[in-house]
């Protein structure tokens, strides 16, 4: 152990350790370190003595054999000195038998795991350079909007650009809201887009900047570089929130309706436009309309093409009924819808419609729309209450289009924010053409670290819903300059301050981690190498998983540190001892691996687990070294990958799986076969079935016989 | 930050009612942020409604992949003080000012445990396990599940014996259970309060004509996701609550008590899409098995729409348009028949299964009970959302029914508007 950082070893005994296994025979394995010691429960007052030494001894490291690093963190944190968990007690003594040879074993090798990982930890460098509490905000709609104003409530300075000579965005084309209490039905909301927007620019720390657009974005979270074409050429800001909404979906995905035909026959939008006047009156000759047709086209053959159905267009259309109704009481609506889509409290809307004189429900399908006599339209439709074909007469009908967010490709010209990034200038798109973003868990979080989606740019959404959508996007625009100014890693290893380092003098700049990075944290230099932007970093690994020549790792991981766990385990000759490495994703299947343990479930004893931030961050070399060594088996526990990937770091699995090539390669060299490594897709839901998994595994290795270059 | 008079403080600090995803996301959220976060949870532990759900649609991924990584970062932030068994009994006051009391009841046991469970060893009390609703036991001092946050026991002071047995206390190695641990009130002063008190399910016995309670075999959607879940009370194997043989067929009752102006006059906004996914994961388990969908409307609005269609157009799945009328029992083959009034084909159809699945509705858990003071609720409970200078945001289900998709959203949104309201000048607090 290096004699600047003087290490302290303390084994717990609490929680069935000490009945498990000779804690005083494995104190006296832990050669080489400052301080050893043993407790009954080193989490209780005990902790105390290892903040003592640390002060005392002056330890810069620390090893503790106890629970698993994922309790307790709080209690285990001893700063200045690197803290290194072994888990003895979830992956040993919960799971394996009591005072077996083979149980000891384990423990041993797990102790000596976690001193060669100490050996190879160091305590980050934070990188805090300037940083700007500042936002810029793409786009003043309904999202824009409410992002600028909650940014700047919060404290930050903020830059609401807007293509359009005026802000507002689509607000500014609907006529009224549809209602949103429960309490006040009868009353559609009337927007003032203008005292919106005035109450918006009238915070100090808000400057609007109209008739402008964005025309590049470089740097990273804390300081962006923008530049600008319109009131402003230049900017730097910390964070940026795209909100540059959507287009209405093309009329000639309802020509089947006649839309773009037949005169009288609108879209929802033009719908609002006719609304706005004092009498609802059709285009063809200005006839004040008596009976209307509303499509609320929420079929799954009607969403005009696009991969995904109305989120808003029954509502739509019962607000639009509602229209016809209030100016003129004697029209007649009908509303064609085939499932209406109110979820939750709308429910309530669709009945008060319903409930209205004049407007009638038609369950159904439409199959076309044609021109009747006088002028009249006639609409086709197939009743699927009451199984029969019906025809409906009408002066205005009313075809409710879907949504398609600026960023899509179909569209003539995307909306970008033209980042100036190797990986390219937009973020990666939602097979919808939305801005994508982690669906569910953790919905703003994009692969481009400080630039957030808003509105319907992010997801097809009402005014209400993109209002809060805004401010959401304006809240992981303060945290990662907030972050930024600790030189702190945001979502999922938040507070994370290790960055890569780049061993560059070995770098052959192939480029490679510069284009699996998830994030695009690295661009390129002039010599092709990479250049790491760190605040766009999310210390996943992956680019220390790619590196052909193994020049990256992160001050407490790396190549070498793996590695040194690896060769720390020692690989018995005889038979009935194999060995197999087991590398874990510490995200999902490490904790799986705890729950075994919590359920007092058992797997074999002939595993070493080390836990990696991800399978991505996993170098063939590691795998290749260890069955060069003698291992007999290589398990990857980690994430489902492909189009419902689980990983946390979007692709790590799939990445892992492609670079599994070379390992398979290595086994093929050394006349080795290829199931000794095997990835074993493992969720965070798969503790039940691991221990089933694991031995099956195990005793395939076994089924192999031992590694011949065991001893070598 | 400077008060908004002088001599009258304010208080930078956010209180989160609830400790389920939506109440987690707002708190993590706003702390990430640099706020102090007070996160009050009613329950031994965190996770709320999500924890017992067997997956997610759309991905069928399991919920505790997102809650380990939030978990992870509670442990990880001083930011967010959690307070378990606790309550919020009254808010008074106004933004940038609210008095808040909190009842905490006791657990019994304190913070000097390990999870190490020797008490569960010695305790001779079962009491069936809230976690399974029901399906399965715990000791009396439990962990409420495998990922527990905090990972610590609690005692259920409803079934435990205290004085007269008290083997947990000589068992436990750390002196961590006090069985005589006392209620305690806690004053906090806060600038701003989220609301995330989530959702019950609705009383499916109220809904007579559908059977449950009187059929073993007529269970609840939350319920049946617990029946799915890998940690449940079967470990995800299917099996008939009667007679423990498998279940080879199922008919999910869409809209039981939802839509009624009987029961809920509200739709509950996700039992479509979940009863769609609970039927996947009825094929994934038992591949020939088949199911029934009866529906009024199928809610699948925007991008879920391609999973649905995926389920949909699975030819063991069946979807009739149309309202079950009665549940029925055929006393020869021991299974239940589904009535249910066809709307397409316009006659009644009959169906018989081995499982019913009653898609119940979410009622806000607010409805029978609110705190007193500045927390006010509209119709059905739900809290509307506060416009202008409030302190006072809403939260995924305390809000309206909604899926967690949407509640993760709305979490976030409601932590920064719960930052702006601290953080805003205090010229712009409305006086």
């Amino acid at each position: 152990m290096s004699a600047d950082r003087p290490t302290g070893v303390y084994l717990c005994r609490g929680c069935g350790i000490g009945e498990c296994l000779d804690v005083d025979a494995l104190a006296a394995a832990a050669d080489g370190a400052a301080v050893t010691r043993t407790s009954a429960a080193f989490c209780l007052e005990d902790a105390q003595l290892i903040t003592q030494d640390v002060a005392e001894q002056g330890l810069g490291s620390v090893v503790i054999a106890a629970c698993s690093p994922r309790v307790n963190r709080q209690v285990f944190n001893f700063p200045p000195a690197t803290v290194r968990r072994v888990n003895w007690r979830e992956q040993v003594a919960w799971s394996h038998p009591a005072g077996e040879p083979a149980t000891e074993e384990l423990a041993r090798d797990l102790l000596q795991m976690g001193l060669a990982s100490a050996r190879h930890t160091k305590p980050p460098t934070p990188y805090t350079p300037d940083h700007e509490r500042s936002t810029l905000v793409v786009g003043a709609g309904p999202a824009g909007l409410s992002a600028a104003l909650a940014a700047a409530e919060a404290g930050h300075a903020v830059t609401l650009v807007e293509r359009a000579p005026e802000a507002g965005g689509f607000l500014r084309r609907i006529h009224r809201g549809y209602p949103t209490r429960a309490e006040a039905l009868d009353t559609l909301v009337a927007w003032d887009t203008d005292d919106l927007v005035q109450r918006v620019t009238a915070h100090p720390r808000v400057t609007l900047l109209t008739s402008t657009t964005v025309t590049g974005i470089s740097g990273q979270p804390g300081r962006f570089r923008v530049t600008l074409e319109g009131q402003a050429s230049e900017l730097v800001v910390g964070a940026v929130v795209l909100a540059t909404g959507f287009e209405p979906v093309g009329p000639e995905h309802f020509a089947s309706y006649g839309l773009g035909r037949l005169p009288d026959v609108v879209t929802s939008v033009q719908m609002e436009e006719l609304a706005a006047a004092p009498e609802i009156r059709r285009p063809s000759d200005g006839r004040a309309v008596r009976r209307v047709v509303l499509l609320a086209c929420d079929g799954p053959a009607d969403a005009g093409n696009l991969p995904y159905g109305g989120s808003v267009a029954s509502m739509v259309a019962l607000k639009q009924a509602m229209y016809v109704r209030q100016r003129n009481p004697e029209a007649l609506v009908f509303l064609v819808y085939e499932d209406m889509q109110t979820p939750g409290l709308e429910e309530l809307y669709y009945r008060f419609v319903q409930q209205q004189r004049g407007v009638f429900m038609v369950r159904g399908h439409v199959s076309q729309v044609t021109e009747g006599g006088d002028g009249a339209l006639l609409v086709t439709a197939q009743d699927s209450v009451l199984a029969r074909e019906l025809q409906l007469e009408a002066d205005l009908v009313v075809c409710s289009v879907g949504m398609v967010p600026t960023s899509a490709a179909q569209l003539a010209a995307p909306a970008s924010p033209h980042l100036q990034y190797l990986q390219g200038e937009t973020l990666p798109l939602h097979r919808a053409g939305f801005l994508d973003s982690n669906f569910l868990c953790f919905p703003f979080e994009t692969r481009r670290t400080g630039v957030y989606a808003a509105g319907c740019v992010h997801r097809a959404q009402d005014v209400a819903a993109s209002r809060r959508d805004g401010a959401a996007a304006a809240l992981k625009a303060l945290q990662v300059v907030e972050k930024a100014s600790q030189g702190a890693a945001v979502h999922p290893r938040v507070g994370d301050l290790g960055l890569p380092e780049f061993f560059m003098q070995k770098c052959t700049a192939c480029g490679r981690c510069t284009q699996e990075c998830p994030f695009g944290a690295l661009d390129l230099d002039d010599q092709r190498h990479p250049q790491l932007n760190p605040n766009r970093c999310r210390r996943c690994g992956i680019c220390m998983g790619a590196c052909p020549v193994q020049v990256i790792s992160f001050p407490d991981y790396s190549v070498e540190m793996l590695g040194a766990m690896q060769k720390a385990v020692d690989l018995p000759e005889d038979d009935d001892r194999p060995r197999i490495l087991v590398l874990a994703c510490e995200n999902d299947a490490y904790p799986a691996l705890d729950m075994v343990g919590i359920n007092r479930r058992q797997y074999p004893a002939h595993l070493r687990v080390v836990p990696v931030r991800c399978l991505g961050s996993v170098n063939a070399v590691v795998v290749a070294d260890a069955v060069q060594r003698g291992y007999d088996g290589v398990a990857l526990l980690g994430c489902r990958s492909g189009e419902n990937y689980q990983c946390h770091f979007i692709q790590g699995s799939e990445l892992l799986g492609t670079r599994m090539s070379n390992v398979r390669e290595t086994l093929g060299r050394l006349a080795l076969e290829e199931d000794r490594v095997q990835v074993l897709e493992t969720s965070i839901a798969d503790a039940h079935r691991l221990p089933e998994v694991l031995s099956a595994f195990a005793e395939g290795v076994v089924a192999l016989g031992p590694n011949p270059m065991k001893g070598f | 930050m400077a008060g908004s008079s002088p001599g009258s403080s304010t208080s930078d600090s956010i209180l989160v009612v609830g400790g389920g995803i939506a109440g987690i996301t707002a708190a993590l959220e706003a702390a990430e942020a640099g706020a102090q976060v007070f996160l009050v949870e009613k329950g031994p532990h965190l996770g709320g409604r999500v924890a017992q759900l067997a997956r997610y649609f759309p991905k069928l991924c399991p919920p505790t992949c997102g809650l380990e990584i939030n978990f992870q970062r509670l442990r990880d932030n001083p930011a967010v003080r959690l307070f378990t068994m606790a309550e919020v009994q009254e808010v008074q006051g106004r933004a940038g000012r609210y008095r808040v009391t909190v009842r905490r009841r006791p657990r019994f046991v304190n913070d000097r445990c390990t999870a190490c469970g020797a008490c569960t060893e010695v305790c001779p009390v079962s009491r069936p396990n809230p976690f399974d609703y029901g399906m399965s036991t715990t000791k009396t001092i439990f962990l409420g599940h495998e990922m527990a946050f905090p990972m610590r026991y609690a005692i259920d002071a409803d079934s435990c014996l205290f004085d007269e047995c008290a083997r947990c206390v000589g068992a436990c190695p750390y002196q961590a259970i006090d069985l005589h641990m006392g209620e305690e009130t806690i004053q906090l002063e806060v600038g701003a309060v989220i609301v995330a008190t989530g959702w019950q399910p609705y009383d499916a016995q109220a809904i007579t004509n559908l059977a449950y309670g009187h059929y073993p075999d007529v269970v609840t959607n939350v319920m049946f996701e617990r029946m799915l879940a890998d940690n449940g009370p079967t470990q995800g194997r299917l099996l008939r609550p009667s007679d423990g043989s498998p279940v080879q067929s199922v008919a999910f009752v869409q809209c039981a008590g939802s839509r009624d102006r009987l029961h809920l006059a509200y739709c509950s906004s996700i039992c479509c899409l979940a009863s769609l996914k609970e039927a996947s994961l009825l094929l994934e388990r038992n591949p020939q098995a088949r199911a029934h969908v009866f529906y009024i409307d199928l809610r699948t609005p925007g991008t879920y729409e391609a999973f649905a269609s995926t389920v949909l157009d699975d030819p063991r799945v069946r979807a009739v348009k149309g309202k079950v009328a009665d549940i029925l029992a055929d006393p020869q083959s021991g299974r239940l028949v589904v009535v249910a009034d066809d709307m397409v084909s316009g006659e009644m159809s009959r169906t018989a299964v081995d499982l019913v699945v009653l898609a119940t509705g979410m009622v806000s858990s607010l409805d029978a009970d609110r705190p007193a003071g500045a927390i006010a609720t509209e119709a059905f409970g739900f809290v509307a959302e506060e416009g202008g200078e409030g302190g006072i945001f809403a939260a995924g289900c305390a809000r309206a029914p909604m899926d967690v998709a949407s509640t993760t959203l709305e979490a976030t949104a409601a932590a920064m508007r719960a930052l702006a309201a601290v953080r805003r000048d205090p010229v712009e607090v409305g006086a």
